[in-house]
């Protein structure tokens, strides 16, 4: 628990206490820690513990049950590539398989200027328009491997402008 | 604040005329409607409705038009969507650049957009308007209603498409009376099982408790599948009124939505729509003036498709690991936190008001002897039309496929239609005038599971599709007991074995006898359910196994290991562009110049290719094929 | 219970309602295999489905240990969709399972092994793939190989019921699940107290105690001279691994067998269990008189240290600075004892036989050294014993009664034998303590309102001539944090504590004998409510027999003071017989 900044502390204390008259909030505090925090790594594990008197092995189950809870930081950009039915008879596969081929890395890794993070992810409903690639909650439609080329530099070039996607 | 039965009378008389006025034009403007779904988000429907918006100001029309945004038209794969009321045309596939036109030549000059309407596949005509397009016509649309007319973000809307009208009669019935009322509709849970759910309320009902909960199950997790997702998208206050119904029927007093994270629009809608209904007063302490009283509150999944079962759910919403409970105690006597519980589907609580409001006996007009009402499907894959559809129960699957989704593109051949997801089955062309209902899918061999209907073509390899449902599963499986956490796990192993070339006669045993244990042993319904891919697909493609085990042939030539790209050498042209295309440089030029051409044509060498598939869509002389 | 009618197999009975099928039939004289459930749903996942049978009113097949009974309910075990199922989950587990049963440790009175012989499993009926292993040898007291874990879930019920604590947890999913402490990490680098409940429920070879057998082997093979001695919760138990009924203290035999196995001297640690009380009595007195940290807290339970030292930093001078009976008795040997047998402690290989896997991390603590040198060399447990007995030939029923070598530390009292059960030592104290305060003998020397032999606190206020003395005791950790945080709170009213940390102390250690009704076919059916006070009741009766029951009444113990200690808490035992604790992180 020491190895925790004291900002680091004090915010995730406060996601903690935002849930405090919940019976079972143990899902609601991973999950906000999840998204504002951006990883669970064990020593804030142990802190959510000591605040919710659940066991740190517990709460460890609990997060690597979960796909969305990450025990390591992700990228600044998730790619999520939808592998669900619909998307994978429509080409998903090979549409993922070029986001890795040009990133260098595969699924569930996260480059190492730390920019992005590859997910294969399973339906996230969009399947009207398969297949779908959500990156950082943006849908892209019906994503063709040529496509996949132009939609990484754009996310490059704006990191490098300095823009805000 | 609406706090009696004539306020929401009023309020909702009030809101009505509004609507109408606005499909109708009684109200001298012109009305733009946009699509604002995920999928059409995702094409840039905000952007087109900026746009909209922007160039009327600037045309000094911002008084005579209103720009608005409505849920998921359902066909989203013809996305993003226009429509102009009270003309009802309709515009497709509209990019931010056809703004200008739209409004120049349909608002200012009356004159429809041709190119921007929808092309029947089959006849190659123009249709103008929404309810003259295949896709809608044999459509009903109950637990879509208001999908794609209202504003899901304004309560009002609601309130003027009937919101709260089902709500409204349930206060004024004894709670024995509308489970009664529900018990006739003849609905059935349409998040998988099938089980009616009256009789499910009934139970909770029975059951002495100082506290109950109604939970409503937005998890969908069955890819391929987005009903749900778009109806909370498209009018969360049914989905909200259905669950104060059924809370007021069992008695509770909360209740929780559990919905997928990878939902956000969803989940805003739906808290914006709580919040909505809580400022009106149709949420929270004596609804209605009666002493009956009901919150709702939000939960988000975090990515497990277990939690789609009911028990695995109540774990999550506990705030544990996702792992299904035994069962009995059922959650109607002991559910979340011990207290006795329902859960729901979207969809189903979706219809619930429907069946308040118009009563029961309408709901049960359409429908088979034994499923009541209409379904919602997502029809996916090899089809023409993608999208959602809600028909009547009992429907056949030739109507769906063909009347409804357009048929199969490219003029490829119909192999199979997967319905029930990664726990249903596959039906053969056979079965194409089979109607659709929750028990006929059963005695074929599949099931209804949550609406998914994938069809597949010949391209389709059965092998790799039951694979494919096979390694969801395996990820999936929560891991608990034995049969499903070891017994996908194996038969996985057996179908990776298979589509590589490695398989033996005696795989298929060994797959049917696994198939046979996981399903009697598993704990819960996904693994119970989990082999039916492999079953069906054994049933009626045995011969595709076969192939690949003996002849080392996948006959859709989608299994990597056993085909090869092969380029014909009397039809290449010697351009050289799939060689500048392939990844690991396996293509060459031979010296071989074919009769009647001017340079040598190319060849690959198959040791070095990956089978990535590159050339064969770069050659514009189709010399390449997969064999 | 009201009584419902059930058939099984077509024959009717009667059983009382709200049984599982599990229970009612074994009441019904029938044995379904089951491997995750445990003692009365302890642990009930419903998750390894070897228990599947067929139920009119359910669908399909029914696990037996969830599934509740209900009036007019027919059974079938036998019908032949039942018989297959179940054979077909022992399989597919067997498929993911480490299958080296002859050099499995477990081997004995492993519950899968005995599943898969009652269902005919067949030999790689689904062969495929094993999840990825994972082997902690790091840690003292107990050994974790995932790749024997069946994920029954019984050791993650254990540890969170005795300890609220919940070392253990699923992580992962799927065909990766594992049970494991947080972060798959080593029990040695996790809050675990290496207390061995864990290892006592698991069905298999996955937890087991880290056997240090080899280590006396080697000893013995390079010419130390061996001493050993026994806990006296291990006479109460080591029957059970020979045939004998639960509850037969074998005290005799296990003394003729340790003869056999070449220890050249067999000590009682009794001995050490005396002199103990001698120390902590005489600390206790010094505390309430000079105002010192009061309440004091026993020390002898290292599984109650080891949690001391993770969670409650700041009370630990609350806990006696006496040393646990074995590790005083083993300064003793490498002192006073080496002295008198003109040895080198250098050449004495302490060797101690207890109920504790607790003790293998206690006997390597930095603050046990001595000069480098370990009060006690290896610890092995009741069931490390029993093996040790077994491979080396020796019939142990025929075995004679023996008794304990007799020479320097001979004698004990029956107040040190009570140790070995939760009240035992606060009993003892009290006996020690009454006659240090009064300077007589209590008429009536059992207290039984510190008696018992479960978990949970039992409190009691004695009166020694009109001085009340507050006390209390627990046993399992979850019922000590009770007392604990009271003491945190400053509400505590007690002047002594008793924490042990096992649920009902050392008869029921984690290093005893499994107890498994599917293995002791001779014992009732209710065995696992009534094992540990069987096993207590062998102590007490013991205690009964002795001529001699306080600590201070021992005669060795008297001159052992007079030759060599001086008295207790002074200087010299200070130095020997005391210890100190620290502080620890438990995730570091
Ligand atoms: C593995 C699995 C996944 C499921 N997923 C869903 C789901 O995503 N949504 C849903 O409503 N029901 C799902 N179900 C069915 C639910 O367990 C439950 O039957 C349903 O929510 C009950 O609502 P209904 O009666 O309204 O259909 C799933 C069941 C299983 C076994
Ligand atoms: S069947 Fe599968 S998902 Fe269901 S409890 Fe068993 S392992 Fe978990
Ligand atoms: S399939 Fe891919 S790797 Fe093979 S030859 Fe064509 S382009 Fe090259
Ligand atoms: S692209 Fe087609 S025509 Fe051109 S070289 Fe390749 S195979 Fe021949
Ligand atoms: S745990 Fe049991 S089945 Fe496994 S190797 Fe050991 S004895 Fe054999
Ligand atoms: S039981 Fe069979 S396998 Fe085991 S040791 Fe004996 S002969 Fe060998
Ligand atoms: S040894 Fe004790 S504390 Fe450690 S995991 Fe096992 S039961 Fe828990
Ligand atoms: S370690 Fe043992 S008790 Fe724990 S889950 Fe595995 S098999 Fe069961
Ligand atoms: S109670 Fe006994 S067996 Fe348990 S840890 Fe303490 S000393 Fe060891
Ligand atoms: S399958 Fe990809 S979004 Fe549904
Ligand atoms: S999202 Fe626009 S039609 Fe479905
Ligand atoms: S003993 Fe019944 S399922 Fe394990």
């Amino acid at each position: 628990m020491g190895k925790l900044t004291a900002a680091a502390t004090a915010q995730i204390t406060a996601i903690c206490n935002r849930y405090k008259d919940e019976e079972t909030p143990l899902m609601m505090i991973l999950s906000d820690i999840q998204n504002e925090y951006g990883y669970i790594p064990l020593e804030v594990q142990e802190l959510v513990s000591a605040k919710t008197g659940i066991s740190v092995a517990e709460i460890y189950g609990v997060v690597t049950f979960y796909s969305f809870f990450s025990l390591t930081p992700k990228g600044k950009y998730v790619i999520g590539c939808c592998l669900g039915t619909a998307c994978y008879v429509k080409g998903a596969q090979q549409v993922i398989d070029k986001f890795s081929e040009l990133l260098g890395i595969g699924p569930g890794q996260t480059t190492e200027d730390g920019l992005f993070t590859i997910d294969a992810l399973r339906c996230i409903g969009a399947c009207g328009i398969a297949p779908a690639v959500s990156i950082n909650g943006k849908v892209y439609p019906k994503v063709t491997v040529s496509q996949v080329h132009d939609i990484v530099a754009s996310y490059q070039d704006a990191e490098h402008s300095g823009e805000v996607i | 604040m609406i706090s009696t039965r004539e306020e929401l009378t009023q309020s909702i008389e009030s809101c009505t005329k509004a609507l109408d006025a606005k499909f109708s034009g009684n109200d001298g403007k012109r009305h733009v409607v946009l699509c604002g779904g995920t999928g059409c988000l995702s094409n840039n429907s905000m952007e087109i409705k900026e746009r909209f918006e922007e160039k009327l100001a600037e045309l000094g029309l911002s008084n005579e038009v209103t720009v608005n945004i409505v849920g998921c038209f359902g066909f989203c794969s013809q996305g993003p969507f226009v429509k102009i009321y009270p003309e009802d045309t309709l515009y497709r596939l509209v990019k931010i650049e056809d703004v200008e036109e739209i409004i120049e030549t349909d608002i200012v000059n009356h004159t429809v957009v041709y190119r921007l309407l929808y092309k029947d596949t089959a006849t190659g005509q123009r249709v103008t308007k929404q309810e003259d397009i295949n896709f809608y016509k044999k459509q009903r649309r109950v637990a879509l209603h208001g999908c794609g007319e209202i504003n899901p973000e304004d309560i009002n809307e609601a309130l003027g498409a009937g919101a709260f009208q089902g709500l409204s009669r349930a206060l004024s019935m004894s709670r024995q009376e509308v489970i009664d009322e529900v018990l006739k509709s003849g609905i059935r849970g349409r998040g998988g099982a099938g089980f009616p759910s009256g009789r499910k309320w009934q139970f909770a009902y029975n059951v002495e408790s100082d506290e109950k909960y109604v939970v409503c199950n937005g998890d969908e997790g069955d890819p391929g599948a987005f009903m749900d997702r778009s109806i909370l998208e498209g009018n969360p206050l049914a989905v909200i009124e259905g669950m104060v119904i059924a809370g007021y029927a069992i008695g509770a007093k909360n209740g929780y939505f559990y919905v997928r994270a990878e939902y956000p629009i969803a989940v805003q809608r739906l808290r914006l729509a709580i919040r909505q209904a809580r400022a009106e007063g149709l949420l929270g302490e004596n609804i209605l003036g009666t002493d009956f009283s009901f919150n709702c509150h939000l939960r988000l999944g975090a990515g497990a498709f277990v939690c789609g079962e009911e028990t695995a759910l109540l774990n999550s919403i506990e705030g544990k690991r996702g792992m299904p409970r035994p069962r009995p105690p059922f959650p109607a006597v002991k559910g979340l936190w011990g207290k006795p519980t329902i859960i729901n589907n979207v969809e189903t609580l979706a219809c619930i008001p429907y069946i308040l409001r118009e009563g029961a006996d309408k709901f049960a007009q359409v429908g088979t002897e034994n499923s009541k009402g209409t379904k919602v499907f997502a029809l996916g894959g090899k089809v023409n039309n993608v999208g959602l559809v809600e028909v009547p129960m009992g429907t056949t699957l030739r109507e769906l496929i063909y009347d409804i989704g357009g048929g199969i593109p490219g003029g490829k051949k119909f192999k199979a239609i997967q319905t029930g997801g990664p726990s249903g089955g596959c039906l053969t062309e056979e079965f194409l005038d089979e109607p659709i209902d929750f028990d006929n899918l059963v005695a074929k061999g599949s099931m209804m599971g949550s609406g998914g209907a994938i069809v597949m073509d010949e391209d389709n390899c059965m092998v790799d599709v039951a694979k494919f449902y096979m390694e969801f599963i395996c990820d999936e499986s929560c891991g608990k007991c034995s049969p499903c956490r070891i017994g996908t796990k194996r038969m996985l192993e057996i179908l990776t074995r298979i589509t590589e070339g490695r398989g033996t006669m005696k795989d298929l045993d060994q797959l049917e006898e696994l198939a046979k244990t996981v399903k009697t042993n598993s704990l819960c319904a996904l693994g119970q359910t989990a082999a039916n891919p492999v079953t069906s697909t054994l049933k009626h493609f045995r011969d595709e196994y076969i192939a690949h085990i003996r002849d080392k042939k996948c006959p859709a030539h989608v299994c990597k290991n056993l085909m090869e790209y092969v380029i014909n050498k009397e039809k290449c042209v010697g351009c050289g562009l799939c060689a500048k295309g392939c990844p690991v440089n396996a293509i060459h030029k031979t010296d071989y110049v074919p009769e009647g051409h001017k340079l040598p044509s190319y060849t690959i060498d198959t040791s070095k290719c990956i089978k990535c598939g590159a050339c064969i869509s770069t050659c514009r002389m189709r010399a390449i094929s997969k064999q | 219970m009201a009584k419902i009618n059930i058939k099984i197999e077509g024959i009717p009975y009667e059983v009382e309602e709200g049984l599982t099928i599990l229970e009612a039939a074994k009441k019904c004289g029938y044995e379904i295999p089951s491997l995750c459930t445990f003692n009365h749903g302890e642990c009930n996942l419903g998750s390894c489905r070897v228990c599947l049978v067929e139920a009119t009113g359910a669908r399909g097949l029914v696990a037996s240990c969830v599934y509740p009974v209900s009036e007019g309910m027919e059974v079938r075990i036998s019908s032949p969709a039942a018989v297959e199922a179940r054979r077909e989950s022992v399989e597919l587990l067997l498929s993911n399972h480490n299958k080296n049963c002859q050099q499995c440790e477990k081997n004995e009175y492993c519950e899968l092994l005995h599943a898969a012989k009652l269902t005919g499993a067949r030999d790689d009926a689904f062969a495929g793939t094993h999840s990825k292993t994972y082997v902690d040898r790091l840690a003292p007291g107990l050994v974790r190989d995932t790749s024997k874990c069946i994920l029954c879930g019984r050791c993650v019920a254990r540890c969170q019921n005795a300890h609220g604590m919940g070392i253990l947890g699923f992580e992962n999913r799927g065909f990766n699940t594992i049970v494991a402490p947080a972060e798959n990490r080593s029990f040695a680098d996790s809050p675990c107290i290496q207390c061995g409940q864990c290892v006592n429920v698991c069905p298999t070879g996955a937890l087991m105690e880290h056997s240090e057998i080899q280590l006396v082997d080697d000893a013995m093979k390079s010419g130390k001279v061996m001493v050993v001695q026994a806990a006296p919760a291990v006479r109460a138990a080591l029957g059970e691994e020979f045939g004998y009924p639960v509850g037969t203290p074998v005290t005799g035999k296990m003394i003729a067998a340790l003869r056999r196995l070449g220890f050249n001297k067999v000590y009682d640690v009794n001995f050490g269990a005396d002199l103990t009380i001698m120390e902590e009595g005489t600390e206790l007195l010094g505390r309430i008189k000079n105002g010192g940290t009061l309440p004091m807290i026993t020390s002898c339970s290292p599984g109650w240290v080891n949690y001391a030292e993770y969670n409650y930093g700041d009370l630990l001078p609350h806990l006696s600075t006496c040393k646990s009976p074995h590790e005083m008795q083993g300064a003793i040997i490498k002192s006073w004892w080496a002295k008198q047998k003109n040895l080198d402690p250098k050449d004495i290989f302490v060797v101690s036989v207890m109920p504790c896997v607790a003790k293998k991390f206690e006997k390597q603590r930095e603050q046990l050294l001595f000069n480098g040198v370990p009060d006690v060399d290896a610890v092995i447990t009741t069931r490390e014993l029993a093996r040790m007995i077994k491979r080396s030939g020796i019939i142990f029923n025929r075995l004679p009664d023996e008794e304990w070598d007799q020479d320097i530390m001979g004698d004990y009292s029956g107040a040190g034998v009570i140790f070995g059960v939760t009240g035992g030592v606060m009993e003892a104290a009290l006996r020690t303590v009454y006659f240090k305060m009064t300077g007589r003998e209590k008429d009536e020397i059992i207290f039984s309102e510190v008696r018992g032999h479960d978990a949970g606190i039992r409190e009691a206020s004695i009166d020694i001539d009109g001085t009340v003395v507050n006390v209390a005791i627990a046993s399992g950790m979850k019922s000590a944090k009770v007392l604990l945080d009271e003491i945190r709170a400053g509400k505590s009213k007690y002047h002594f504590i008793e924490i042990m940390g096992c649920p009902g102390g050392c008869i029921n250690g984690g290093g005893q004998p499994y107890v498994r009704s599917c293995f002791l076919p001779d014992e009732d059916d209710d065995i696992i409510d009534t094992y540990k006070e069987k096993r207590a009741q062998a102590l007490y009766s013991e205690d009964e027999r002795q001529t001699i029951r306080q600590s201070h009444n021992n005669p060795q113990i008297i001159e052992l003071y007079e030759k060599y200690l001086t008295e207790p808490n002074s200087h010299k035992a200070h130095k020997l017989l005391h210890t100190s604790y620290a502080a620890r992180e438990g995730f570091n």
